[in-house]
């Protein structure tokens, strides 16, 4: 296969070069954890980390963004009148970005981008960066992505994917995109690998041990998944903090608000969670989810059911592991996801443990 | 029968043509007090530009998200009927942060709208068959909506039998008063209205709850004939049992669900009762669609 060698002093320049004509982001180190944050002139994205603690959703997604903007000045001509807020949507490169990760921006552009409706801002983020995936090959006790139709070499909704070669990279290009951004950066050094790349993709995925299995879940009854033994033993220790929400690749749910500073106001859009209540409380008080037992059901329900069923597309988890690292209480998805899909058959009470 | 939304914003390039989110300026033309209680007001909005009003293309048993700047949205079901042009019309009830706003605010004020969303009562489906009208409370808005569709000259004729319950607590509570005495006296539509108490002594209609006036008074349900149920959570639970028995088949009970929303056309994720939502994939469905659906509403 054809690859790109990029040695370290080219991809140390290369990355300098890019500076110029794109918008840098990459992993960096912080205390005991790496975050995803935009590189400054001269600053190297550190491609020694396994993964980060929260995905990089937020580079199409952030945390909060402004969507309109307006004046309540009476005065103004203008005035109570929304207008589009201020947008930078230059060209920029998300550098080492997990195959994970980058499947599940596919999965969430199913939600974004419909036949009916396109959410102009997660689209136009989307579509002004580049996808420059790391390949994993040593991986976390706690990743399953070989199970959810993702993989360590996994190159679906990346324009490159690098692999780790000695302290420089092997590079594959994967769509015009990741052309560009290589001939930008001066990556052109091709060379056939003799076969390297393909055995280094079949060792990581071999080294992925940690599996789930998904194959009933579809043909399963909605309404009796809902009704399931389980979700009480399942909830029990939820204390609905939301952790897993906020940092899942794949959860996208979010607020509107309204915020104002003297005169000026704005409408913005900041990340929420199905497992808060405020989340669907009526202004009433009635509440359909109102026990945390209905938010964890939602939560899984959601991502290993009604995805499942509304898109044909497999289930809305990649396997990234980091719900199951972080949640305080140790709820794991993997457990979760057995009991759904052996849920009603014979193996039901090995799920259950 | 699964009612859904017919894609209709398509874009033949595929590309983002217009933001979903923003909506269109409108000003306050005037405001009606509804209810003795002055908690319903109806709000009559005027485009300030004539081509968003040309994109307003809306069918009854839509809804809208009305914006107030510096407030926020509210979703709310449109009052107005797609054959009355020039003004979209919204009866709200004073409940939360943006209706108390709503409600504080004058004629010619400027605030927004954004819509029409959801999809709406089967019409084409509809043609040809008899309709009964359940309604109770302040959910009569699109109902209100609906008759005056149907009663217009040139869709009159479309229709079989139509049938209209609508009751509320009392006399006073009653929304579109004027209009219900005139459908009243109409013999191209039977209205029966119905309050649960009055010691009004010159009161002419109907006293008792919703269902059992129903009961008494609706037709009984067969293949050509539909109904269609909007009101508070306590009067659809014992609607449904009463239309059972006069022979309503699920797939012949339409209904308008509630649930909290932010986005209004699917993205957000928090109307969901199983894989449909609310906003986009309702908010009418039929009994036997949300029997397949956790009732999460």
């Amino acid at each position: 296969m054809k690859v790109i060698n990029i040695d370290q002093k080219k991809w140390t320049k290369g990355i300098d070069t890019l500076g110029s004509s794109y918008k840098l982001i990459g992993p960096v180190a912080e205390k005991d954890f790496h975050t995803f944050e935009i590189l400054q002139q001269g600053q190297l994205p550190d491609m020694s980390f396994t993964n980060t603690r929260l995905s990089p959703k937020e580079v199409v997604f952030p945390q909060s963004e402004d969507m309109f903007v307006y004046s309540l000045d009476q005065n103004d001509e203008d005035c109570n009148i929304l207008k589009e807020a201020p947008k930078d949507y230059s060209p920029r490169v998300v550098l080492g970005i997990r195959p994970c990760d980058a499947r599940a921006m596919r999965l969430v552009k199913l939600n974004f981008d419909t036949e009916q409706y396109k959410d102009p801002y997660w689209l136009r983020l989307y579509e002004a960066t580049t996808f420059v995936g790391l390949a994993c090959d040593q991986p976390c006790a706690t990743c399953f992505c070989t199970s959810t139709g993702c993989g360590p070499y996994h190159e679906e909704g990346l324009d490159i994917l690098l692999a780790k070669d000695g302290d420089g990279f092997k590079a594959k290009v994967l769509t015009d995109k990741g052309r560009q951004l290589a001939e930008a950066s001066g990556w052109t050094d091709t060379a056939d690998d003799g076969g390297a790349f393909e055995n280094a993709r079949r060792a990581a995925e071999a080294g992925i041990t940690s599996k789930v299995a998904t194959d009933r879940l579809r043909q399963m009854d909605t309404l009796e998944l809902y009704g399931a033994d389980f979700w009480e033993d399942v909830s029990f220790a939820c204390i609905n903090c939301g952790t897993c929400t906020y940092l899942c690749p794949t959860c996208w749910c979010f607020d509107i608000q309204d915020e104002v500073h003297g005169k000026k106001g704005k409408r913005m859009r900041n990340w929420d969670s199905c497992m808060f209540p405020i989340f669907t409380v009526h202004t009433t008080g009635h509440n359909p989810r109102g026990t945390k037992l209905h938010r964890v059901r939602q939560r899984f329900m959601h991502k290993l059911k009604y995805f499942v069923d509304k898109y044909d597309q497999g289930i809305m988890c990649v396997g990234c592991g980091r719900c199951v690292q972080q949640c305080p209480v140790n709820i794991d998805i993997r457990r979760v996801c057995d009991l759904m899909n052996s849920y009603g058959s014979e193996n039901a009470c090995a799920a259950q443990g | 029968m699964d009612l859904k939304t017919p894609a209709r914003r398509r874009d033949d390039k595929g590309g983002i043509v217009q933001n979903p989110y923003l909506p269109y300026p409108v000003r306050i033309d005037e405001i009606v007090v509804e209810t003795e209680d002055k908690n319903l007001k109806t709000f009559k909005l005027v485009f300030l530009n004539k081509e968003d009003e040309e994109k307003f293309n809306y069918k009854a048993g839509q809804f809208a998200e009305l914006s107030i700047a510096g407030k926020g949205e509210i979703p709310i079901g449109i009052a107005s009927s797609p054959v009355e042009k020039g003004f979209l019309k919204f009866t709200v009830n004073r409940a939360g942060v943006v209706t108390t706003h709503l409600h504080s605010m004058k004629e010619g004020d400027i605030m927004g709208v954004r819509g029409p969303l959801g999809n709406w009562y089967p019409w084409e489906m509809l043609e040809g068959k008899n309709i009964l009208i359940v309604g109770g409370g302040f959910a009569f808005t699109t109902l209100r909506s609906s008759i005056v569709y149907m009663l217009h000259p040139d869709n009159r004729p479309k229709f079989g039998n139509i049938d209209v319950v609508y009751g509320a607590r009392t006399p006073g509570m009653l929304l579109y008063k004027d209009e219900l005495i005139q459908w009243e006296k109409r013999d191209d539509i039977n209205v029966h209205i119905t309050v649960d108490t009055t010691d009004d002594p010159d009161w002419k209609y109907n006293v008792g709850f919703v269902p059992p006036i129903t009961e008494q008074k609706a037709p009984q349900g067969d293949e050509n004939t539909y109904a269609i149920v909007c009101g508070p959570p306590i009067m659809i639970k014992f609607t449904q049992p009463v239309l059972e028995k006069l022979g309503y088949d699920h797939e012949h009970i339409i209904m308008s669900l509630e649930n909290r929303m932010k986005c209004g056309i699917g993205m957000c994720g928090r109307c969901g009762i199983g894989k449909e939502l609310v906003c986009k994939d309702g908010p009418v469905f039929t009994l036997a669609a949300i029997n397949r659906t956790p009732r999460e509403y």
